[in-house]
């Protein structure tokens, strides 16, 4: 009986775990940020030989990991698929997810999660290969898709070929990289996902050159971290440092000036940078919590650019992901 | 079973019956009685809690629970379905699609892993050299090597392999086979098409009725009938003769390439096969080492015997070995079977969409009712194993050694 009693005691203890605040607590003591990335994805979340992960969702890992703890490489890499993500992040083993994971209402309003800003504004369109001569999606009638199980891939393409009254067949796998050899070796006559995440899979094929990206985009996929819901602290800390970044281009203080900035720069750089006024403070977070994120990751167009943009192999060009200013629809809200 | 009751055991049940002037609570058998409703009572509350804390929890942190959830629409497709379904469709029905298709795997699965196993395990014994090791080797090979990798094998090896649906192997332009799957026509019945399916349906009870009477007939007369040719002329020529009376009511739907792909006829997508062939002969080499132990618990003597009384070797195989092996055999099936429909789950790695992908998989991450998910997944391969469990009981107790 004692046995059974203290099964039960320990049984309740674990499930008790589960609902908790103060991440940021967790995390301070901890030492360590603990991120949910993608398995490998070009440009996103990718780990190279040596076993250090860059891309632009690591870099919000990075971030937040310089403004809580003063150090970038601070973070612990979880790699998940689609599907297992939300899980891991409703269940505290991480305590950010990002991973080129779309922004929905269903997703905002039913799993217990919050989104914490847009990093990539995306949308879902379509691979083909060379071979079989299609110029358009219209003309994809009858063929088979490949998908990656658990995405809001899944549910785009349904809408896609019931709008256009078009039959496709769907064959998910639960890992990218099925879901490319599905895609290579004819399973399937096309492969769906986010615009970006398909030029990233074009790039791992064994011929790139025989794989096209067609024209139509079909949904709208804002990408961007998430977190528990019902921690408004830890909530705030991850928002604001997708905006700090945002802003660091925006007010043009890059990882190279600023430390000069810090010093002598105009009043919403000195705010910003922590000299004067006491945003830090609000977030919970020392006063130079937003310079350290420049300093070691740098602003939004340099991580952009770094590992999507020109200096990468992928070679996207900002559109959308463009400032306000430019042409884009990056906006972050007033860093006072 | 029955055995004589001791003394002892006598005495202790009248004792237990009250007949002791002893307080209650030294009853052994209140005692034993009360510590089993304890202990029930505190799985109970220990399910109880946890479930309850869970979706305390879940609440808490504002995630949607309960059951609502299977009345909304699913928004996404899947791969294949027994019955009509597309992304308008609710998660309910979902819930159906995957039941119907682990049924399916599990049940082809189940079939052609007791097929190939007999097959092997009876080759053990061969006396030729060639397919005792080919046996030998088969048994070696495919037990030991994790599921996953054979499925994975099957997959991404064997069938991906399969030429484009342009270059599609084909039979007389009605069999194909490709990349995405194996195509054959369909019998589309028609008018007077239920004279065929009844015939059908007589010739299969003819059969058990002519397998029964030749039983007997054996028996009287010692006279053999030829049951098995016999049976096999009553199977298809019935059908057939009225098939050819009734004026054949039946359309046949081809396959036939239409833009992308086949359309017509039916498909077997590379994901089912490569789901059933692991299955099928991974369990395979199980059984055949069940088989074996079977027959090797089936003590010499019996063949011998049956040698000496003139039998010719494939009948002291089929009349005197296996049914005696079959007492050894069916229990150890039982375990296989269960076995093989909850490795089933592995579709998950393939996309095949058994009930465990789409619904453990694809419609709790869309819902993020993990709880109610699972409980409904679990539950239902908890009743395929009892149905399971349930038919081969049934099944090793008409096996069993009957003693006259
Ligand atoms: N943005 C979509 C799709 C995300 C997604 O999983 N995309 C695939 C592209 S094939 C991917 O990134 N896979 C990488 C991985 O599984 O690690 C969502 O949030 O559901």
């Amino acid at each position: 009986m004692k046995k059974i009693s203290s099964l039960v005691v320990g049984g309740l203890a674990l499930v008790a775990l589960g609902a908790q605040a103060g991440t940021l607590e967790d995390v301070k003591k901890r030492g360590v940020l603990s991120c949910g990335v993608s398995t490998g994805l070009a440009g996103f979340s990718q780990k190279d030989e040596k076993g250090n992960w860059s891309g632009l969702d690591v870099d919000v890992c990075r971030g937040v990991a310089a403004a809580v703890l003063g150090d970038a490489s601070k973070v612990q890499y979880k790699p998940l698929t689609a599907k297992e993500r939300f899980e891991a992040l409703r269940s505290g083993e991480i305590d950010v997810l990002s991973r080129n994971t779309t922004w929905t209402h269903t997703r905002d309003t039913s799993l217990g999660l919050n989104f914490a800003g847009t990093i990539y504004y995306d949308g879902a369109g379509f691979m083909v290969r060379k071979a079989i001569g299609v110029k358009s999606a219209t003309e994809l009638d009858n063929a088979n898709a490949c998908i990656q199980a658990g995405t809001s891939t899944e549910l785009a393409i349904a809408d896609y070929f019931r709008e256009n009254n078009m039959s496709y067949k769907a064959v998910t796998f639960d890992t990218s990289d099925q879901t490319r050899i599905g895609f290579e070796s004819g399973r399937c006559d096309f492969l769906v996902s986010d615009q970006s995440q398909l030029y990233a899979l074009r790039i791992g094929l064994n011929n790139p050159d025989g794989a096209v990206v067609l024209p139509e985009v079909i949904s709208k996929e804002p990408l961007g971290p998430v977190v528990r819901q019902g921690d408004d602290e830890w909530f705030n800390i991850v928002k604001w440092v997708v905006n700090a970044s945002i802003e660091g281009e925006f007010q043009g203080v890059t990882s190279a000036n600023v430390d000069k900035l810090k010093k002598d720069g105009n009043p919403a750089q000195l705010r910003f940078l922590g000299t004067e006024g006491k945003l830090g403070e609000n977030l919970g977070l020392s006063a130079d919590w937003a310079y350290q994120v420049i300093k070691q990751v740098g602003n939004y167009a340099e991580s952009f650019e770094r590992n999507v943009g020109q200096d990468s192999p992928l070679k996207i060009s900002r559109g959308l992901n463009a400032q306000w200013n430019k042409g884009g629809i990056l906006y972050s809200p007033a860093m006072r | 079973m029955f055995k004589e009751k001791t003394t002892e055991e006598i005495q202790a049940a009248s004792r237990i019956a009250g007949t002791s002037k002893g307080a209650v609570y030294n009853n052994p058998r209140y005692r034993a009685w009360f510590y089993q409703l304890a202990m029930m009572l505190g799985l109970l509350y220990f399910f109880y809690s946890i479930i309850s804390n869970t979706l305390g929890n879940m609440e808490a942190l504002g995630a949607k629970t309960g059951f609502s959830f299977l009345s909304a629409a699913a928004g996404y497709d899947v791969l294949m379905s027994l019955i009509s379904f597309d992304a308008t469709d609710t998660y309910a029905r979902i819930f159906v699609v995957g039941f119907l298709n682990t049924v399916l795997v599990s049940v082809i699965g189940i079939f052609f892993a007791t097929v190939f196993g007999f097959i092997f395990g009876v080759a053990h014994f061969s006396h030729n050299w060639l397919i005792r090791k080919v046996a030998i080797t088969y048994v070696e090979i495919f037990r030991n090597i994790p599921l996953l990798l054979q499925v994975f094998f099957w997959y991404f090896a064997v069938l991906s392999a399969l030429p484009g649906t342009r270059e599609s192997l084909s039979l007389g332009e009605a069999f194909f086979l490709n990349v995405r799957g194996f195509y054959f026509p369909r019998l589309i019945g028609e008018g007077g098409s239920w004279v065929v399916y009844a015939s059908i349906f007589v010739a299969i009870f003819g059969v058990f009725f002519l397998k029964h009477w030749a039983k007997k007939n054996q028996e009287k007369t010692g006279e053999q009938f030829p049951v098995f040719y016999t049976s096999l002329g009553i199977l298809f020529g019935l059908p057939l003769f009225f098939a050819l009376v009734t004026g054949f009511p039946f359309t046949i739907e081809y396959p036939v390439l239409k833009g992308f792909n086949y359309t017509g006829g039916i498909t077997v997508i590379p994901e089912l096969m490569a789901l059933s062939l692991a299955l099928s002969v991974y369990t395979g080499a199980f059984i055949a080492e069940a088989v074996r132990a079977g027959i090797q618990a089936v003590p010499h003597g019996q063949t011998e015997a049956a040698r000496s009384l003139g039998l010719k070797e494939n009948r002291v195989m089929s009349l005197i070995i296996v049914p005696q092996a079959m007492r050894v055999i069916v229990p150890l099936l039982n375990s296989e079977y269960q076995s093989l429909v909850k490795n089933s789950t592995l579709a998950a790695a393939i996309g095949y969409p058994d009930l465990f992908n789409v619904f453990v998989g694809t419609a709790l991450n869309q819902t993020g009712q993990a709880i109610e998910t699972i409980f409904m997944t679990v539950v239902v391969y908890f009743i395929l194993n009892m149905i399971i469990s349930f038919l081969m009981n049934r099944f090793n107790s008409s096996v069993a050694l009957v003693t006259r």
